[in-house]
């Protein structure tokens, strides 16, 4: 019985090129859509390279003073991370870094555009970077705010070519040589908390770090906690500390500051009462929804076509004993045949598409990969696909009347 | 073997009711042969598809071999259109997507059998209508004539107890007509089967052991 569906599914889609054709684009474009998607959100999630301590870790990234007239909100001042945080008790070490600039440099006159960011010590214990040579900049360096830096291994390429060690050489960036003390894996920009080309102390920055005794500038900050059950208490005394906050200026009565464990706040929105979690999943979900509904709804479309047009011969089954129930079960079949055709060739084509990606590099250092996460939520999102898709149809199709179908021709 | 009481079919659309059967009762024997006559849209059509317990009538009693038929679900219906009743249609039916063979083992999907028997069976029936030489065919590939041997040969292979066939010579000329018929003949000799056959031929009709005539709906001969 399943061998001769089969058969009839083959000789139906061969004879029916072009519904075929569209049936299988729709849903292998569909699902690379879907698997480009969750290979992206995956990777920005669950991939916790270079701060592998999330599970300890709280973030500060942004702060809202707002008034009855006035609303402003951007990262935290040098001061605020080093004056206010830094006397938390939970906390065992506080990363501060800023946020990444641009700048450009000149490499035998070429001109390549690089991103430079300021960190303190704590920063390379807090995270856990890859070191391909060298080490990080220590306590002592920083305090004699020397010009060294910390290079990805991305712009050791572009820089310095193919070369194996780059430790002792110089690199220029914002006019300013900088002694290359080590070379790290690159990060994803999407990482925007951690990502740059280059890291250099926070005293060799131009702009004073310590003239601006605001509570807003450029820095992120990462609390670390002795185990990760002392997250919550870390994340109470923070807020403690936050209420207690004098307001800066009579424009505001109200500071939000929170600070947030790794999702929460690489979506804070900097609004209190605007989750940025809530609104990323209601993003996501409409997303999803608008790319599984129009293929779905065209493929019912071109299924009850399909049907119609078969009408003879569904006419026929019936009246040589076929019953509704079976007629159902062929029609589903053939459904599921054509939506695992379009599965392998979305696989296929996800393939291709995440390869692309990755080599037009057009997140840097963003290398994104079909794990098994990433597929089972494709393959699911196909099986619901193909069920959604064949069954109206074929409940249709069983209701048609048996003289009715044989007369439609 | 067929016995119908009282038949009546009304079409009923939105704005018309059509009577397009009334009051019909008829007692076909087993082995019979008969056939029905009428004007365009008089019925026959509706009649046979409700022997053949395609079309439910509006009002009366169908009995097939002794059988109640009224009130029987949509699978036993099914499954009683598949062991007893075969259809032959005036513009064949046959599934075009498949080879003749397929076609022909079409009913016998339905049955608990093996693809051997299928095939086997299949190239019986093909073989009584003399179409061996075509199984690997697809229907486009086929005149006419040949079309309606596949589709006798169709309505054949389970060995149903009764042939409905509607206008099978319809669109077909002559020659081919009188060849179709005398398989039909033949079947109803050797095998027994009991046909009943709608046609505009009177020529055909003679050939048949009883003839029954229609007008708007109702018996007149
Ligand atoms: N589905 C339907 N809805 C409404 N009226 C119908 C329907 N099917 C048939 N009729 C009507 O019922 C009457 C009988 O139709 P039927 O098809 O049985 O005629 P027929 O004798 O087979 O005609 P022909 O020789 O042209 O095939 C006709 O008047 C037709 O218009
Ligand atoms: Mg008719």
């Amino acid at each position: 019985m399943l061998k001769n569906y089969f058969k009839i599914a083959i000789a139906v889609f061969k004879r029916r090129k072009f519904f075929t054709f569209i049936s299988l684009f729709g849903i292998s474009f569909t699902l690379t859509i879907l698997i480009v998607l969750t290979a992206f959100i995956d990777k920005v999630i669950n991939d916790n390279y270079p701060d592998r301590k999330r599970d300890r870790s709280l973030y500060v990234n942004k702060m809202t003073e707002r008034g009855d007239q006035s609303y402003n909100g951007e990262a935290l001042s040098f001061y605020f991370l080093d004056h206010y945080v830094r006397r938390l008790k939970t906390p065992v070490k506080l990363a501060v870094s800023s946020d990444y600039r641009g700048t450009n440099t000149y490499v035998n006159n070429k001109k390549i555009s690089i991103s430079y960011k300021y960190t303190n010590a704590d920063y390379w214990d807090v995270t856990e970077y890859d070191f391909l040579e060298g080490k990080p900049f220590t306590k002592q360096q920083i305090a004699n705010a020397e010009r060294v830096a910390v290079i990805s291994a991305d712009i050791k390429r572009a820089y310095f070519g193919d070369v194996p060690s780059v430790v002792g050489k110089y690199i220029e960036a914002d006019n300013v040589q900088y002694r290359v003390c080590g070379v790290v894996k690159n990060v994803p920009v999407t990482l925007y908390m951690l990502y740059s080309d280059i890291y250099l102390p926070y005293t060799v920055s131009k702009t004073d770090y310590s003239s601006n005794t605001g509570y807003r500038g450029g820095y992120y900050g990462i609390l670390l906690a002795a185990s990760s059950a002392d997250v919550p208490k870390m994340k109470k005394e923070f807020e403690q500390m936050v209420k207690k906050l004098p307001m800066s200026s009579k424009e505001y009565n109200k500071i939000y500051c929170p600070a947030e464990t790794f999702i929460p706040a690489y979506l804070n929105t900097g609004n209190e009462d605007k989750s940025g979690l809530v609104y990323a999943l209601t993003a996501i979900a409409i997303f999803v929804l608008l790319v599984m509904l129009l293929p779905t709804l065209n493929l019912i479309n071109i299924n009850i076509t399909r049907i119609m047009e078969r009408s003879s011969e569904i006419g026929v089954r019936k009246a040589f004993g076929a019953s509704s129930q079976t007629l159902v079960y062929q029609f589903i079949v053939e459904n599921i045949i054509l939506t695992i055709l379009g599965c392998l060739i979305g696989i296929i084509l996800s393939l291709i598409v995440l390869k692309v990606l990755n080599n037009a590099s057009l997140i840097p250092n963003l290398e994104l990969t079909l794990n098994f996460t990433v597929l089972s939520v494709g393959l699911l999102t196909c099986l619901i696909f193909g069920l959604l898709s064949g069954v109206y149809p074929a409940w249709r199709m069983s209701r048609l009347n048996v003289v009715d179908a044989l007369k439609a021709q | 073997m067929i016995r119908l009481q009282d038949i009546e079919k009304v079409y009923r659309t939105d704005t018309v009711e059509t009577l397009a059967l009334s009051s019909i009762s008829l007692d076909i024997a087993k082995g019979e042969f008969l056939s029905i006559m009428g004007p365009s849209g008089c019925g026959k059509s509706t009649l046979l598809n409700i022997m053949g317990l395609l079309d439910a009538p509006t009002k009366g009693d169908i009995r097939i071999d002794d059988q109640k038929t009224v009130r029987l679900s949509d699978k036993q219906l099914a499954q009683f259109r598949n062991k007893k009743l075969g259809f032959i249609f005036q513009s064949y039916h046959l599934i075009n997507d498949l080879k003749v063979l397929d076609n022909v083992e079409l009913p016998m999907l339905y049955r608990s059998s093996t693809a051997k028997e299928r095939t086997q069976l299949a190239t019986e029936a093909l073989r009584k209508v003399g179409l061996s030489n075509r199984v690997k065919h697809f229907p486009a590939q086929l005149s006419g004539g040949q079309k309606q041997r596949v589709a006798i040969a169709r309505a054949i292979v389970g060995k149903p107890e009764i042939i409905l066939a509607d206008e099978p010579t319809g669109n077909l000329d002559s020659a081919m007509g009188n060849e179709i018929m005398d398989i039909l003949l033949q079947l109803n000799k050797t095998e027994g089967t009991t046909i009943v056959m709608v046609t505009h031929d009177e020529n055909m009709a003679r050939k048949t052991h009883r003839l029954v005539r229609l007008f708007d709906g109702s018996q007149v001969q």
